[in-house]
């Protein structure tokens, strides 16, 4: 059985010798279930074992193997090697990132933009003593925007990220949303000064880009554009009639 | 000038005006822009437009008509130079000459909308 | 490469080497590659262009503006000044022009009342409302009112 091959031109930087990343080219069987993944293992099984990239559950939730494939952020697991016959087929790592090396970036930037918009129930309760009830419609109202992986899809295919880094970014600000939306949560307010903020939603412009390309459907371009009307309103109320604040955060 | 308590006013603004705009310009552009030059209507008498002008509706309507896109506009072209450009270290001057043109478009429709 | 028995130091954004400062190597720490966005950026993909082309169509909507400003003017100055108003708008370029500044109207219009659903989660009953039962009655509400603007207008 003759099997296709595909010509793969793999981004190679190397922080100790490269002044910018370059483009090395090698030569991957496409078998018919074969993913991007699969091709990038086999690269470094037989072919240059030096190639250094990240993954981890090969099925799509953890969210480790984030590649620009062809100028498109796609998850590694999730894109078949067969649909880019006859190739070639270019890897890069993940846009509006700093590249650590071949195709890993650095994250913590946007763990830090994460953490700050609070992604916890806050409730007065505290450390969510007793049960909550929440209907299945109260669910629904939020489970889109909680089935985000952390892939980073989002962030490399905003322009904002890339123009502005520190513009919180399509997952966190959904992620805020989710939490906002939840009927156990209590943190809205709390969550409205980190938000509505020119580093927040107002930094978006709605390109829509981020949830065109999320594996989870999570929609974040939606969960901003609802945020901003509710963070607009609240701002004019606040801006308008300044006395009667709510109370300092406890 | 570009803050948390200014930002959400500005984008109403810009929400208001793009409402207003999607609405309402289209067939205004097209009648006096398009239509009536290439001759496919004719242009209503001028006694008329002026005796149209001069109702308090349409005053109003015009003053709306005009203001609110413009501030849209600011809003919008704002951000496109922040992100076309990449000129943010230019923020106040580019802030000053989008909203500028709108303030200034503003104050002219008061004046010609009731000068009428 | 730590050392034994010791927590590898916390991971801490370090200031991007730019032209001006040599690169150095801190032991340890990569030297990250922050690639310059270019200010074509946008021609690099037809979502990013048709997002540009979508945010340049407010200088449309302003140019309009500043038309509906003059013939207000116009009108209000006489007769004369409004057939010299007419007459300008009937030159070739300003047709050109009014004609290119139509089609960005129309694009503002239809991505606005596209773009509506998306920016509002309406749930009746907890079935989300689907999108064209939102942007639909705009559609409607935009040909209604451009119909009544020019039967206001063509009946002067």
């Amino acid at each position: 059985m003759n099997i296709p091959m595909i010509e793969m031109q793999v981004a190679r930087y190397s922080p100790e010798r490269d002044a910018q990343p370059y483009l090395q080219r090698f030569e991957v069987p496409v078998k018919p279930e074969w993913v991007i993944l699969d091709a990038l293992n086999y690269i470094k099984d037989k072919l240059d074992g030096t190639l250094t990239f990240r993954w981890s559950c090969r099925m799509g939730i953890c969210g480790s193997c984030g590649y620009m494939v062809n100028n498109e952020p796609k998850l590694g697991c999730a894109t078949f090697l067969s649909q880019y016959l006859p190739g070639p087929i270019k890897i890069e790592p993940l846009s509006n990132f700093p590249v650590v090396r071949d195709l890993v970036v650095e994250i913590s930037e946007f763990l830090e933009k994460l953490k700050r918009v609070k992604p916890w129930l806050i409730h007065e309760n505290g450390n969510g003593a007793g049960e909550y009830l929440q209907t299945p419609s109260q669910l629904e109202e939020f489970r889109q925007h909680s089935m985000c992986i952390n892939c980073l899809l989002c962030y490399a295919a905003c322009p904002i990220s890339g123009l502005d880094p520190v513009f919180i970014g399509p997952a966190a600000l959904a992620l805020a949303q989710r939490y906002n939306k939840d009927s156990r949560d209590q943190g809205a307010e709390e969550r409205m000064a980190i938000l509505s903020h020119p580093e927040g939603i107002w930094g978006c412009t709605f390109v829509g880009e981020c949830t065109k390309v999320c594996p989870k459907h999570v929609d974040p371009a939606g969960a901003i554009q609802q945020y901003k009307l509710a963070a607009a309103m609240e701002g004019i109320k606040q801006f308008l009639m300044p006395w009667g604040q709510r109370q300092e955060e406890r | 000038m570009v803050n948390k308590e200014t930002e959400p006013i500005f984008w109403t603004l810009f929400s208001a005006g793009g409402v207003v705009a999607a609405l309402f310009l289209p067939a205004q552009l097209f009648l006096f822009g398009i239509a009536v030059p290439l001759g496919w209507v004719h242009a209503p008498a001028h006694a008329g437009m002026l005796e149209l002008l001069q109702s308090p509706i349409t005053r109003i309507y015009l003053f709306i008509v005009c203001s609110l896109p413009l501030f849209h506009f600011a809003h919008r072209f704002r951000y496109t130079l922040y992100d076309g450009l990449q000129i943010k270290h230019l923020n106040e001057m580019v802030f000053a000459g989008c909203y500028g043109v709108a303030i200034i478009g503003t104050l002219l429709a008061a004046y010609l909308v009731v000068t009428v | 490469m730590s050392r034994a028995g010791q927590a590898p130091a916390p991971i801490r954004p370090t200031p991007t080497p730019t032209q001006e400062t040599a690169p150095t190597y801190t032991e340890f720490h990569p030297r990250w590659y922050r690639p310059p966005i270019s200010t074509y950026w946008w021609l690099g993909k037809s979502a990013y262009v048709k997002f540009i082309l979508r945010e340049l169509s407010s200088v449309a909507v302003a140019w309009t503006v500043a038309l509906l400003l003059v013939q207000i003017r116009a009108i209000s100055r006489g007769g004369d000044a409004y057939t010299r108003f007419l007459h300008r708008m009937s030159s070739p370029w300003m047709i050109a022009i009014n004609i290119i500044a139509f089609a960005f109207l129309m694009l503002h219009s239809i991505t606005w009342f596209n773009l509506a659903p998306k920016a509002m989660a309406v749930r009746i009953r907890g079935i989300r409302v689907p999108g064209l039962l939102i942007s639909g009655p705009q559609y409607m509400a935009w040909i209604a009112i451009s119909a009544i603007i020019f039967a206001i207008v063509l009946t002067r």
